[in-house]
This record gives C-alpha cells, structure tokens and sequence, in this order.
C-alpha cells in the first residue's frame, strides 16, 4: 500500500480529465481503485485531513440540483486540503450553449485547478472542458455517463467480493435515461464482470446489448444466479403512464423485494445510487438490510473514490513524487503532460 | 334428439356422447363421420371409429343426424355493454345471442362505462359471466387510461387478472410515441396489442369516401384513413418486435400492407366482420344507419379482396365485431346514428357464405372462426382433441333461412342483414359439456 498522493505521481492515470468510463483502461480503473482504498483508511481516521491539495482550487460547478454528489466531491476536496468553490447554477435560465462556453471562459479567467461538472445535458461536460485549461471532473451529464458513481460502485463491489471479474452483475430499472448504468456497464464490462440490465422495454435503450450487456425484461430471470443487484432510481415524472403505468405495477415487476432476490446467489448484494424511491424499486427492509445492503458503502466509498481521481488529476500540478517510483514502472511523462494539448 | 344430459341450464352428467356426428377439426384437418364423448367437460375421445359398437351403460348419447360437430366458435370481437349500457345488451343478454350463434368464447371489448383499464374491472366480468354461466367471457383491457390514448395501463397486472390482450377499442391509438410505448412496453408480458386501425384525422366522415357518400351527401372516410394507420403500426411492430393484430380490417390496401408484413415475419394478425366480405357500401343505400359500421363498409373492390384475403389466410380471422345498439341510437340522421351491427347470431351463417360460394374450404372457414382466433388470443379451446374443453356447436350445413333481427336473442336487433339468405343452421351450443343452448328447445 502507497501513502495517499504517492500512487497518484506513477501517472497510472494518463488522462487530463475524468469525462467518463469509456476508454479508461483495466489497469487504469485497478490504479484508481487501489488508490481509492488508502482514502477510505484516511477517512476512518480522527484527523481526516492531508495537506496534498493545500493552495489548489477545485469549483463545484452543478447545472442540476445534487445534494449527494456534490457534498461528497466538497468534503474529498477539503480532507485533500484544497480549497473548495460550490457554483450552482439553474440551468432554467440559461438556455444556450454558447452561455455555457460562456460561464467556462469565465470560471477559467478565475484560474481554477480542477472543474467538477455536473449538467443535465449529455456531452455538456466534454464541451466545457475543451474551453478550459485546468482538469475536468464528470459528475455527471445528462444521460451519458457519472463516472466517479461507477468507480465507488467498483469499489464497493471489489471491497465485498475481492474481484470484479468473473461476477454477475444485475443492473435494474430506468437504464434508457441512467448515466449511472452507462458509466457501470462499461466499468463491469472492462473490468470482466458480466452485466445483466432489466428492465420494461420502455426503459431500456435501443441496441443496448450491442454495450456487451444481456437483456432481460424479467427480473427473476435476470437476477438467477447474480452476485450483484444494482438498483437504479426511477424519476416519479416516468411513473405514471408515460414510460411505466403506475408505481404499483413497478413495483410488483421491477421493484426489488425478498421474493425476487431469492433468485440470486444466496449471499448477493444489494446497491443503489440514491437516492432511493421506497417501495418504488425497492422494498423499504431489504435497502436497510446490514447483509445484504451495500448503499451505505457505497456513499462511504464515494469520498474516497473522489479523493483518488482529485488525487490523480492533480499530479502535474504537484510534481512528480519520486518515491511513488516504487510501485510500479513510469509511464512517459509526455502522456501526463498533455495537458494544454487538446483545444 | 334423443338425451335428458344436455337440456339447457342442466349440468351434463359424467360421460356424454355425441354419436353420428361428422367430425370437423380445423386444427387437424380432420372430417370424418364418427363420435365424440365428453367427460366432466372435457372431449375424453372421438374418432370415426369411435362407439362403432354403440354407446355403453350410464353414458347419456346424443345423436347428432349426421350434422357437423366443430370445436364452438370463437368471436374474438365483441361489445357486452356492461357495464354502463345495460339497455343495449349486458353479460347475460350477450350469452345467450352467443349460444344461439354456435359461440362458446368470446373477447370483449373494454370500453364499457367506466373503461375496463384497472384489474377491478377485468374482475368484474370475469364475475358477471361465472354468473351467467353461459358462454365463456374474456375481456381485453384498455391499452391507455381511459382510452384517452395517453397513458399506458397496467398492462402487467391486467394480463395476470386475465386480460387477454389490450386495445383501445373504438379508437386507434394515434399517437405514435404512446403507440410505440404500448408495444414496447407489452413485450415484457408477452401480450398482444389489438388496434382500431383508422387515422382519426382522416376518420371524421360516416361513410366510405367515394359516388355513393357523394351522391348522399355524406361526408366520406377514404380507406387511406385505414391503410395509413396499418402501415405505421407494422413500422411500429418492426421497431419494438411486439405482438400486434389489427382488428376488422377492411379495405385491400390494408391487406396487402399485412400480406407484406407477416412475409417479412412480423409477429402480426388480423381479422374481419362478415360484413366487410357480404356487403359494400351500396347497403347504406337510403341512409340506412343499421348499415352504419365503424369502419365503413366499403367499396366492392374492396369487399372482393376482404373475401379473398380470408380465403388466403391473410386475415387470420372472423369475429363478429358484435356492437349492439338500441332503437334510439340507430333512429337518427345517417350521420348522428352510432356505428355497429349486433353479429354474433348471424356470425356462422354468414362465414359460412364462403364456403356455400365455393371460396373457401369448410375446415378453413371455421379454422378462422376457432383454432385461428384460440392462438391469437392464447386460449385452449377451439379444436376437437382429447382434453381439449368440450365447447362444441353443432350445425346444419345446407339448411337454408333468412336472417330475422327481430328474432336475436340480443338486447338490440340492429342488422342490416333483414331477410338475408343463409345457409348453415346451429342445432346445438355446448360450454364445457353443459349444453347452453339447443334449436327448437
């Protein structure tokens, strides 16, 4: 195990930005993983707080209502030492893209190091970020992906099974709109696991096999034999008629009760991103179930995992560590250095 | 006939057999003179060689005349009117018109008052009909709330209550996204889609577009309006890989459009009223509104290739598209009056007109109107096979009578084919072995 901050400067990370899980690669999302884990240590202890990020700036910057996600990346900003800048903006009132580059411009000028983005519309965090000359943070964007969701689901999963590779994994509900199951079933699927989605048609997105998933649209059948049932939350606006006809047939096919998960393994686990419909997608004492249920863990995970890629996106800034040299062999600095490169 | 088992509103006794029949079976493809024996309402056996040493102790016999014995008929098509329209026809009325008609199944539509599109309502005319104890009652459900065409039902609850399928009845669903949604969505249950298919843009009109609603003034609806939603559909059906069947078809155009669509293999059905192949739209002649049907009847062109796309197998199947209406609701201007013809007595008779004009095989007519519709709908019924339920009729092939609508056993008498010529006479209705309904009892 390497120090926090130490791993980072190996460059096992080789990318300016987090903008998703698509094109990371196995060792690169295991280096995250691994580095995520020296951080849960730290925040189990009394004194949370490391000085590796002391005299960076990181902006939250959120076009859409998140308490979670957001308050997780503010507190990994501040037990690094950074000094933490929330922005929410409505983005109601802003209709444009060019505003958008706008309000990128004008946060750039304030000389930022790291941008955590979150904006309702798929591919809006990409178009930020190549207006801007610090590292970028997806916390998610539209129905595309949430990559830092993914990697503290993986992190929970490998914490709980020892592995990734090789597990079923079930992921169930509203997958046409989930950035979460996107950034998921390409985490699993690089990672070796076998992805399962389940799902009524209407909530599943044309050609979704061709993501290397299977498709079900019956949830015993899906969740026979599965190690992981990763719930997915569905949007009280699609339960009425439009892509579900009420939450009592929702709940009756897809939500997750005792009754469909004796399917799994005896021993599965249950995840959820929250925040959770209750009785909706699932059965209120199975989310609070302390052996089944891994959603605690998972909001536990999520600062640590967000402490590792501020960690790794921040390594240029802080030098190379020499002593991180130890832990595996270095990567050209030109990869890490591309900062700037890209318009 | 000779029998004290089958009299109307008796339970059969244990073993019943129906003796010098001529077997028919769309399903087998067997015709064949012999016997049938039911037992605890179910066929136990029958072939042609079948009690050749004539029919044992403590079994009660009935000796069909040599007339046909066929699995009873299925309309897959019909309005009950209850709840909501007592007046006009209700679960029991309509039984006992099915009876008479040689029907043992039918499917009725859920746009009754309320709309059938929650599982009470599905409950309560599988209630009503375990009251009635006549014909056997599934019901579809409402494909949207209401029948508004907006919100998808619960179709995976109605389907486990028994809905057999889900449709918007009268109306098409013309919204293509919620259209595409009900597919999409009734793919997870396995269930079929039953569409109206006529675009309600073009579907203001009373009558079929064309010299006669000209000449009568009346405002037309051309057979694009059906063709136009049946072409969407399959491009629908194409896209989400659901099961759909679109209901009364009535014009060539749509035939050729459904002919094209089960070549590729579309998981795609449909059906037709005998209206639609036995008249055109000359019968609304004098403004006769009885002959007021939604859809139109139409051109004769259009009649010809509805009969010859029986005869081919296009149309999967006959229902009766049974619409009972009373007095007040046909006595009206031609363009106020409401659309439908109560069928389900005339439903064989008039079916039966293909094979009597040489188009059609007699085991194929009633394979559309049995084993066709059964598999549509998924039911057990409609073929003559051991275990099978026995829902048998039994017929008179030639004997010839002229249509009465004051004579339906119906609420409502609103035919068009008064006097009419037929062939083709039931004799006898049995239900699970329980005789509901016998000629001249």
């Amino acid at each position: 195990m390497t120090a926090p901050g130490l791993a980072a400067a190996n460059l096992g990370y080789a990318h300016r930005h987090l903008l998703g899980i698509e094109g990371l690669s196995a060792d690169e999302i295991s280096f995250l993983l691994d580095l995520s884990e020296n951080y849960v240590e730290l925040s189990r202890r009394g004194n949370k707080k490391t000085a590796l990020l002391r005299g960076l700036t990181i902006i939250n910057l959120f076009f859409e209502n998140s308490t979670r996600t957001r308050t997780s990346f503010e507190l990994a900003g501040k037990r690094l030492g950074a000094d933490v800048i929330n922005m929410s903006v409505a983005w109601s009132s802003i209709k444009k893209g060019e505003t958008l580059i706008d309000t990128a411009m004008t946060l750039n000028a304030m000389h930022p190091d790291v941008l955590v983005v979150r904006h309702p519309d798929s591919g809006a965090v990409k178009l930020l970020s190549e207006k801007v000359t610090c590292a970028v943070i997806n916390a998610g964007d539209g129905s595309h992906e949430h990559p830092t969701q993914a990697l503290l689901d993986g992190l929970t999963i490998r914490r709980r099974t020892g592995r990734l590779e090789g597990l079923i994994v079930a992921i169930c509900g509203d997958i046409l709109h989930s950035r979460v199951a996107r950034s998921n079933i390409q985490l699993l699927g690089i990672m070796g696991a076998r992805v399962r989605v389940v799902a009524p048609p209407t909530l599943l997105p044309a050609a979704v096999e061709r993501l290397g998933v299977e498709v079900f649209f019956d949830m015993k059948e899906a969740l026979k034999d599965c190690d992981i049932v990763m719930m997915l939350r569905l949007q009280t606006e699609r339960m009425h008629g439009t892509f579900v006809p009420s939450t009592r047939e929702y709940f009756r096919f897809y939500g997750l009760d005792a009754d469909k998960l004796k399917a799994a393994k005896p021993d599965a686990s249950i995840m959820h991103p929250g925040p959770m419909n209750r009785g909706i997608e699932i059965d209120s004492e199975l989310a609070d179930d302390i052996d089944r249920s891994l959603i605690r863990e998972q909001v536990e995970m999520g600062v640590a995992v967000r402490m590792a890629c501020l960690d790794a996106l921040t390594q240029d800034l802080r030098g190379h560590n020499l002593a991180a040299a130890e832990v595996g062999p270095e990567v050209g600095p030109e990869v890490g250095s591309g900062a700037g490169a890209r318009s | 006939m000779n029998d004290s088992a089958g009299t109307p509103g008796r339970t059969a006794v244990r073993r019943t057999a129906f003796v010098n029949a001529r077997l028919l079976d769309p399903a087998s493809g067997l015709d064949a003179p012999g016997a049938l024996v039911v037992e605890d309402g179910r066929i136990a056996d029958l072939g042609p060689g079948l009690l050749a040493e004539g029919v044992s102790e403590g079994m009660a016999r009935i000796d069909c005349g040599g007339h046909c014995l066929a699995p009873g008929l299925i309309d897959m098509r019909v309005q009950l009117r209850e709840p909501g329209e007592e007046h006009k026809e209700t679960i029991a009325s309509a039984g006992v018109a099915a009876a008479e008609g040689g029907v043992t199944s039918v499917a009725a539509l859920p746009n009754t008052e309320p709309v059938v599109d929650d599982v009470s309502g599905v409950e309560f005319v599988a209630r009503r009909a375990r009251e009635a104890k006549l014909v056997k009652v599934y019901t579809y459900a409402a494909a949207t709330r209401r029948l508004e065409g907006k919100e998808i039902t619960e179709i995976g609850l109605l389907a486990e209550f028994g809905a057999v399928g889900f449709t918007d009845g009268l109306h098409a669903v013309a919204d293509a996204l919620v259209m595409r949604r009900v597919l999409d969505y009734a793919r997870a249950f396995d269930q079929l889609i039953v569409q109206h298919p006529e675009e309600p843009s073009l579907a203001a009109g009373v009558m079929n577009e064309g010299e006669v609603a000209t000449r009568l003034g009346l405002a037309g609806i051309p057979a694009a309006a059906e063709a136009i939603m049946v072409e969407r559909d399959l491009r629908l059906v194409e896209l989400t890989g659901a099961r759909y069947h679109a209901a009364h078809i009535s014009t060539a155009a749509a035939v050729e459009a459904i002919r094209g669509a089960k070549a590729r293999g579309l998981a795609v059905t449909c059906d037709t009223a005998p209206h639609y192949f036995t008249l055109n739209e000359h019968a609304v002649g004098d403004y006769r509104s009885f002959a007021k049907v939604s859809p139109p009847l139409r051109a004769e062109a259009d009649r010809a290739a509805i009969a010859a796309a029986v005869a081919e197998g296009t149309i999967d199947a006959v229902a009766s598209d049974h619409s009972p209406h009373d007095q007040e609701s046909k006595r009206l201007p031609f363009a106020h009056a409401a659309p439908g013809i109560a069928g389900l007595e005339t439903l064989l008779a008039l079916t039966l007109a293909l094979y009597h004009k040489g188009e059609l095989g007699l085991l194929d007519v009633l394979g559309r109107m049995t084993v066709r519709p059964a598999g549509i709908l998924g039911l057990e019924a409609g073929r003559l096979a051991k275990g099978a339920p026995a829902d048998l009729v039994l017929f008179d092939l030639e004997r010839p009578w002229r249509i009465d609508p004051d004579a339906f056993r119906s609420k409502s008498k609103n035919s068009p084919f008064e006097n009419h010529p037929v062939q083709g006479k039931v004799l006898r209705t049995v239900v699970d072995g329980r005789t509901v309904f016998e000629a001249g009892a």
